[in-house]
């Protein structure tokens, strides 16, 4: 389609859709075109301002249909699209990050005083999004294969835990814990160096090693990291095992309530601004903030000198080294970033969770955020990000989505295609059964997508030379056969 | 805004004229996953109780319907899941979880909006001991039933060289513990303290048996595990009686250990199906409705269903038929007074069973359930 | 306890950790082969492995009351292994030739891959044994003939004991062991398979057609696993539906211990893990007083295997391959 013709069709779908689904909320029908709209802007290609304005409209609609509606997933997930659509298509800088602004630090926490859901995907979003992009560092950038990443995320959860709460007094003595749940900020620097140095110290004898040699000693150190944190609860207490920490301090917020309060959001909420709501936002504005930082600090190394050697020794370790790049160091900083990155998310997530266990950092976790950093586009920062708000959103809400309107489906005998639900045996409960459609979901992207989501841009021009070199081979083989 | 806010507000009002009122009750358990065998007895459970109970509610009014989820049996997971379940208005119970790990910050979920739950399988004491109104559960405590299992070891079975082994998570250790030091208290030696994750090899520590010589030994876990344990230790000629928990409370233990299983005891509060009535037709119902016998948690869930029930009944009616507030229905729950297949279930203040019998259970044939050796009153820690 | 005490069951812990060996020996080899010839972490392999045990299982359930449980065992064997060979060909079949028909050299896209065919795998089965028997936990029968002490005639030596089912893993895994060194050095096809392993694309101009020697690995790979999944669950009694993850990673790791991609070293690999973990999960306790016990017989394993690949970085038989620049 012409420009022109694009200029006229996206916006005025855009706005025929708006009305609709405005003047009918809860219309699946009208909030279906509303996300054609949102297709075509990224489909279609009309000018820049167009679509910027198109964009801004919809983060506008999407977010009053937030509000009217609570429990609006359509409404969510047209936000993400936006977001999405405005941070990778061709739109003025400025456009972008005032759209990035407005949904992701007005829209969803307005959306999240109706709904904590909202909240509660984004904060973990934003979690695995900084896992996903130090793992990143290490995978993606330095292709040095971690499958025992998990780890760094626990020493920064029990960095803060074991001091954040009384379990340090085991082993301290002195009644001097919990710490002052201020102090918490000053532990978020203290678990990123504390992961780091754990990073350089699993670093210094796995990084020796190459491929999948390094891979299974990752996975081994991983799995020693959750060992330790599973029985060190004798001869010293120190991470009280299976039983875990809790309670976990968390910095007062009284003065943001107070904030929240002057801002008039009591009546969005409904009632007057509590305490939970508030610790809610502000872990989620924390985390934001985190990730902001952490793609900057990405964002710089990679454009540094140290971004391209890692980008080297990817792509060729003995050309790297006849080059002068000293390998073991700079692998080392990769872990090290990487570490540090996953370290202070981990401290925020313990006293998100006031709780910490083993459970949070097994082997499936680390494959989890592997899973999202390949997922997303291997080496690319956008893809990473991507990656991780996939898996995440997949596997906490959209197949648990799924699997409640099938149940609802079963419970109200809904016939589809002449097969009633109400038949469905309980062996297959649907609950029972995400992870097998997480499974194949993995399988059919890695066949139709290998590059990712958002591939880098080496990359895909890396796959297209071998999509043609495999097609030249092919029709040798064929020649020969 | 303000007219949106009305519009809204009238499409709400419609949206619930027309129907009939939805009240929903979850289940949160993992129901995938190496555990989901265990999650999903308490979904079955749950299911059961419901379906029962649907027919009733109809009667007033109410769509009843049951909401299974899946926890993974990660805490991540399972607090996403609260969330979810928090901000589905209809929804007034939760039924879970199985693991402590996921529970206690689930539960720190559920209470910001006073959302019932009662627990089928989260022994763990912390799990009541923080005091919140509307956490509640069931099953046993691990400071209870692991010194009641000492006090018979030790006193009546006069056993002096123990041999303790738990399964590294929060429940197994927890009884380990408890048992362990009781039965110091009680004179007893403990010689030796391991904890496992294996699932299927059990040779080290069947050999470490070998060396030590104990006389009896005490598995803290479930049954999957111990089940396994109990049949490799006969199979290499260890004769020891096997003590543990209501871990071990399942018909699936006798299926997996077979006849290694004869001569195993362990505790519950759960007394055998066919000492009550109502158990044995829960027994019946269950097996004809999911074509297997009730395993694990199965009973609980459905006692702690029961429980939300009843406690929902109650404040229905003292809201003059109408859909009460979760708070409402967590005052009512912890009001319950209700003979469940488990034995008499009342709460006290911090939400566990004010008086539990617990039930010493002898194997004495490869067939479930064993016979009563013994029956313990106990009551609860007033302070945690 | 005394040093004599300590001693008394060394022998004993030796042999299980023996039996042990061979049955991560035997899924090694899965991973080896596949590796060999794709440069693949075949996560997946694990369930292939636990397919065997399950299909295993079915036949004794089938087939249990009665009969001679000899051969009742081979037919296990054989259909666990025919079951798990099939699977493992549909699996490289319909989830990684696709990777490789588009050209991807990236190793971790199949590593993704192999991971979410490993989730279908595990709650494929789940659902198929709930569908067909109820059931989540399933047992191997404990048979009075399979549980006599073979070495109670003979006096039992250094107070050993081996059951008639150790004696059966051990004289299984080493015909298998014997006859794939047979299939790989002596046959035309292990020669081709050996050459696809060498390198792929000049194979394919030698006349070799690397699918279908692909395909044959698999198919190799994936037997032996069945094999190896009815052996475990003869010895160890019980398997689920998510029995295959545990020794699938110590599989591995005997593999990348031996190493990877190296027949006999996968075999070594095998035992010397089995030992360490038995020897770890039967002593550490005594020799830690308690403080460090059963629990952490995975981390000692772990620690000597990156103690062994710091010295010797590709592994106990891997050769040291001199990069091509």
């Amino acid at each position: 389609m012409k420009e022109a013709q694009a200029n006229l069709v996206v916006p005025v779908v855009a706005a025929l859709a708006s009305l609709w689904a405005l003047l009918s909320p809860a219309n699946s029908l009208a909030n279906a075109l509303l996300l054609v709209a949102l297709a075509l802007v990224a489909l279609l290609k009309p000018q820049q301002w167009v679509r910027a304005l198109t964009l801004a409209g919809l983060t506008v609609v999407f977010t009053v249909l937030i509000r009217e509606q609570s429990d609006d997933k359509f409404a969510f997930y047209g936000l993400i699209g936006t977001l999405l659509s405005a941070a990778l298509l061709k739109v003025p800088t400025y456009i972008k990050v005032l759209i990035g602004v407005a949904i992701l630090f007005v829209s969803i926490p307005l959306a999240g005083l109706g709904n904590s859901l909202f909240l509660e995907l984004g904060v973990q979003v934003a979690i695995f999004s900084a896992l996903a992009l130090g793992l990143n560092v290490v995978v993606g950038q330095a292709g040095l294969l971690d499958l025992g990443f998990a780890a760094f995320f626990a020493i920064g959860a029990y960095t803060w835990a074991i001091f954040g709460s009384g379990q340090a007094n085991n082993f301290i003595a002195g009644n001097h814990f919990p710490l002052n749940p201020w102090l918490f900020f000053v532990f978020l620097p203290i678990a990123v160096v504390t992961a780091a140095i754990v990073g350089v110290l699993i670093g210094l004898p796995a990084l020796r090693l190459r491929g999948d040699y390094l891979a299974i000693v990752t996975l081994g150190l991983g799995e020693v990291v959750r060992v330790l944190a599973n029985n060190l609860d004798h001869p010293i207490n120190l991470t009280n095992g299976p039983q875990g920490i809790t309670p976990v301090g968390r910095p007062p917020v009284d003065w943001l309530i107070n904030i929240l309060n002057g801002l008039g959001l009591g009546r969005v909420y409904g009632r007057p601004i509590d305490e939970s709501i508030t610790y809610q936002i502000f872990f989620y504005v924390l985390a934001l903030v985190v990730v902001a930082i952490v793609i900057v600090v990405n964002v710089r190394l990679s454009n540094s000198r140290f971004g391209r050697a890692w980008v080297a020794i990817r792509e060729d370790e003995i050309a790297a080294k006849a080059m002068g790049i000293p390998l073991l160091p700079t692998k080392l900083l990769a872990f090290a970033t990487g570490a540090a990155f996953s370290g202070v998310m981990g401290a925020i997530y313990g006293a998100k969770q006031t709780f910490v266990n083993p459970e949070s950092f097994t082997l499936n976790q680390s494959i989890f955020i592997l899973a999202m950093v390949i997922l997303g586009g291997m080496g690319n920062i956008g893809g990473a990000v991507v990656g991780a708000t996939a898996v995440t959103l997949l596997n906490i809400d959209i197949l648990k989505n799924l699997s409640d309107q099938l149940n609802t489906w079963r419970q109200t005998g809904f016939t589809l295609l002449g097969y009633n639900f109400a038949n469905l045996p309980t062996q297959l409960e649907p609950a029972k059964y995400e992870r097998f459609v997480f499974g194949l979901i993995l399988i059919l992207m890695m066949i139709f997508r290998p590059e990712g989501l958002i591939p880098e841009q080496r990359h895909r021009a890396e796959m297209e030379e071998a999509r043609l070199e495999a097609k030249d081979e092919g029709k040798l083989q064929e020649g020969s056969a | 805004m303000k007219k949106l806010a009305i519009l809204a507000t009238g499409v709400l009002a419609l949206s619930l004229a027309s129907a009939q009122t939805v009240i929903k009750i979850a289940s949160v358990s993992p129901l995938s996953g190496p555990q989901s065998v265990l999650g999903e007895s308490i979904k079955l459970g749950a299911q059961l109780a419901i379906e029962e109970a649907q027919p009733r509610f109809k009667a007033m009014g109410f769509d009843l319907q049951f909401a299974p989820q899946d926890d993974q049996a990660t805490p991540d997971v399972g607090v996403a899941v609260a969330r979810r379940i928090v901000n589905d208005p209809d929804l007034l119970g939760v039924v879970g979880h199985l693991n402590s790990g996921v529970a206690i910050p689930a539960s720190e979920v559920y209470k910001d909006t006073n959302l019932v739950m009662v627990s089928p399988a989260n022994t763990n004491p912390r799990i009541t001991d923080r005091g919140y109104l509307n956490v509640n559960r069931v099953c046993g405590r691990d400071d209870v039933q692991g010194p009641v299992g000492a006090e018979y070891a030790v006193k009546t079975l006069k056993k002096t060289r123990l041999f303790v082994i738990h399964d590294k998570t929060a429940y197994g250790q927890g009884l380990a513990e408890a048992f362990a030091n009781r039965a110091k208290e009680l004179g007893a030696t403990v010689v030796s303290f391991v904890g496992t994750e294996e699932a299927s090899n059990f040779q080290p520590l069947i050999l470490q048996m070998r060396a030590q010589k104990p006389d009896l030994v005490y598995y803290g876990g479930i049954y999957d595990k111990g089940g396994v344990l109990i049949k490799q230790m006969r199979e290499r000629g260890l004769a020891m009686p096997v003590m543990g928990g209501d871990g071990l409370d399942s018909s699936e233990l006798v299926k997996i250990a077979g006849k290694a299983v004869i001569g195993t005891l362990y505790t519950t509060t759960s007394g055998p199906i066919d000492t009550l009535p109502k158990a044995a037709a829960f027994a019946k119902n269950y097996k004809a409705k999911f074509g297997k016998d009730s395993e694990a948690y199965g009973a609980y869930a459905y006692d702690a269903t029961n429980v939300i029930l009843a406690g929902l009944e109650a404040a229905i009616k003292a809201n003059g038929g109408k859909k009460p507030t979760r708070e409402e229905v967590a005052k009512a729950v912890r009001q319950v007074k209700l003979d469940g297949i488990t034995g008499r279930i009342e709460f006290d203040d911090k939400g566990d069973r004010k008086l539990s019998d617990y039930y010493v259970i002898y194997m004495k044939t490869d067939s479930y359930p064993g016979v009563v050796q013994k029956i313990i009153q106990f009551a609860p820690p007033k302070k945690g | 306890m005394s040093i004599a005490e300590l001693l008394s069951i060394l022998p004993q812990t030796l042999l299980e950790g023996l039996l042990l060996g061979f049955v991560y020996a035997m899924v090694a080899l899965g991973y080896t082969m596949v590796y060999g010839v794709l440069g693949l972490i075949n996560f997946a392999h694990s369930e292939i492995f636990m397919i065997g045990a399950v299909t295993g299982i079915e036949v004794f359930r089938y087939l249990g009351n009665g009969g001679n449980p000899y051969l009742i065992l081979l037919l296990a064997f054989i259909v666990a292994a025919a079951v798990s060979g099939t699977v493992a060909v549909l699996v490289e079949r319909l989830a990684y030739r696709p990777l490789r028909r588009r050209g991807s050299k990236n190793v971790l896209v199949p590593l993704i891959t192999a991971i979410g065919v490993s989730f279908l795998l595990q709650d494929l089965v789940r659902a198929i044994e709930a569908l067909w028997h109820n059931e989540f936990n399933l047992q191997y029968p404990s048979y009075d003939t399979f549980n006599y002490d073979v070495l109670s005639k003979l006096g039992s030596p250094l107070g050993l004991t081996l059951a008639v089912k150790g004696l059966i893993v051990i004289l299984v895994s080493i015909l298998m062991l014997a006859g794939l060194n047979y299939l790989v050095n002596r046959t035309k096809l292990g020669k081709a398979i050996r050459a696809v392993a060498q390198d792929m694309s000049t194979a394919g101009l030698m006349g070799i057609n690397p699918d279908v020697i692909i395909s044959r690995t698999f198919l190799i790979g994936g037997s032996l696993a069945g094999v190896a999944g009815v052996l475990f669950g003869l010895v160890y009694t019980n398997v689920t539906p998510y029995s295959g993850f545990q020794p699938g990673i110590k599989a591995f790791t005997a593999a990348v211990l031996g190493g990877i991609g190296n027949i006999p070293g996968a075999v070594a690999g095998g035992l010397v893990l089995g030992e360490l973990e038995t020897l770890g999960g039967t002593y550490l306790g005594f020799l830690t007083g308690g403080n460090f016990g059963s629990e952490y017989a995975q981390v000692l394993a772990f620690l000597i295997l990156i103690l062994i690949l710091l010295f010797r970085p590709q592994g106990l038989f891997g050769q040291n391959v001199s990069e091509k620049v």
